[in-house]
């Protein structure tokens, strides 16, 4: 396939000199089947050294590699240089402070990651020796769509409330917590629903729909805050008007 | 090596970033409407328990090219508002029958058929056939 030089404004921020972030544009003689990531290694490789930006599996697998690519969150792995037109725009993703060039800071999201509590929390612990959680094929597609989440919050760069008001939990985050409330085999959901059934949780979401649009993983993260809205308001009007039905 | 993480301020720039943030605006700004004519309803009310003639002047107001006009636009977007949350239903009420979950087209229909049977039977009742 043929080559042709591709024009990338790159979106810099060296802490140590800059007092805010400024454009610089290179210029990338690339293949045809590069993604923007490629250039941004043929940059850092061939034309400026001091480039920083994550990256780490080039297969949409790690989720390291989130930027904003013409205003729009994308893995850059993933975003292939052929489908855009003019002058490609690269920024690191929205909604983070930026930490150097196209690196944000992404403390928030792993302070919440944490507070959710993503993994199993079993009913009723048991001693390896009885074996295993068994789990039917039915009980495990009712959540595995949302195992599916490679935390790279490219959903949190295109929430307009997390954008607005970031103490909101977020949609990964949410979403992973729904992932282990609908297992079959786990007892934590009363302990996640003190961190996700409240303002900052589901309650901030407007249901905008953009984390599930730009998701590479095609998770659904605004099914799963619905869900929760719903299965979290059935648990008010239990408490409230029918607590004989509480366990 | 000193950190200094800068954070952009983003302002409004967001709704412009992509179409699918218009459409949502749009949806979120459809309900002033559904609910300036709530309230418009609610005067009425007060009309009809106030006596026959503050009643039959609320049924002139109505009939005012001002209230036409406002109707016209109310219900558009009304119909516009109850579109986009109907088709988000699939979303928010997944139903898994055995292992597999009926498909997306299936919910929103339901909520499509049934809103088509109350309109017709609230029509109905108002005597419009």
């Amino acid at each position: 396939m043929g080559e042709r030089t591709v024009e990338l404004e790159v979106l810099r921020y060296n802490p140590e000199t800059d007092s805010e972030p400024r454009f610089q544009r290179y210029s990338v003689v690339c293949r045809e089947e590069w993604v923007v990531l490629d250039a941004l290694n043929y940059i850092k490789e061939t034309i400026d050294p001091t480039l920083s930006y994550r990256w780490s599996c080039h297969m949409a697998v790690c989720g390291s590699c989130g930027m904003m690519v013409n205003g729009e969150p994308k893995l850059s792995c993933k975003a292939f240089l052929r489908n855009y037109e003019g002058v490609i725009r690269v920024e690191p993703l929205a909604h983070f402070p930026i930490e150097r060039d196209l690196v944000t800071v992404i403390d928030d999201f792993v302070d919440k990651l944490k507070r959710v509590k993503p993994y199993l929390i079993p009913k009723q612990e048991k001693p390896v020796s009885e074996g295993e959680y068994r789990q039917s094929p039915a009980e495990l597609k009712r959540f595995k769509q949302y195992t599916m989440c490679i935390n790279c919050m490219l959903c949190y760069a295109a929430c307009p409330e997390y954008g607005l008001i970031p103490k909101f939990i977020g949609p990964a985050a949410i979403s992973l917590a729904h992932r282990y409330n609908q297992d079959s085999r786990d007892g934590g959901r009363a302990e996640r629903q003190e961190e996700i059934a409240t303002t900052e949780g589901v309650w901030e979401c407007s249901f905008t729909g953009a984390c599930s649009e730009v998701c590479p993983e095609h998770v659904d993260p605004a099914a799963a805050l619905q869900q929760v809205k719903i299965r979290s308001t059935v648990d008010w009007y239990t408490d409230h008007l029918m607590p004989w039905l509480k366990k | 090596m000193s950190r200094r993480p800068y954070v952009r301020e983003e302002g409004l720039r967001w709704i412009f970033r992509h179409p699918r943030y218009l459409r949502y605006m749009t949806r979120e700004f459809s309900c002033l409407f559904i609910g300036a004519w709530t309230l418009m309803m609610v005067w009425g009310l007060k009309q009809l328990a106030e006596g026959p003639a503050a009643w039959s002047a609320f049924l002139e107001f109505l009939k005012s090219p001002a209230s036409v006009v406002f109707h016209v636009v109310a219900l558009a977007f009304a119909a516009y508002h109850s579109y986009t949350w109907f088709n988000l239903t699939p979303q928010a009420l997944p139903l898994q029958i055995g292992e597999e979950f009926v498909p997306g087209a299936a919910i929103a229909g339901a909520h499509f058929a049934v809103w088509a049977v109350l309109t017709g039977v609230i029509l109905y009742l108002a005597g419009a056939f």
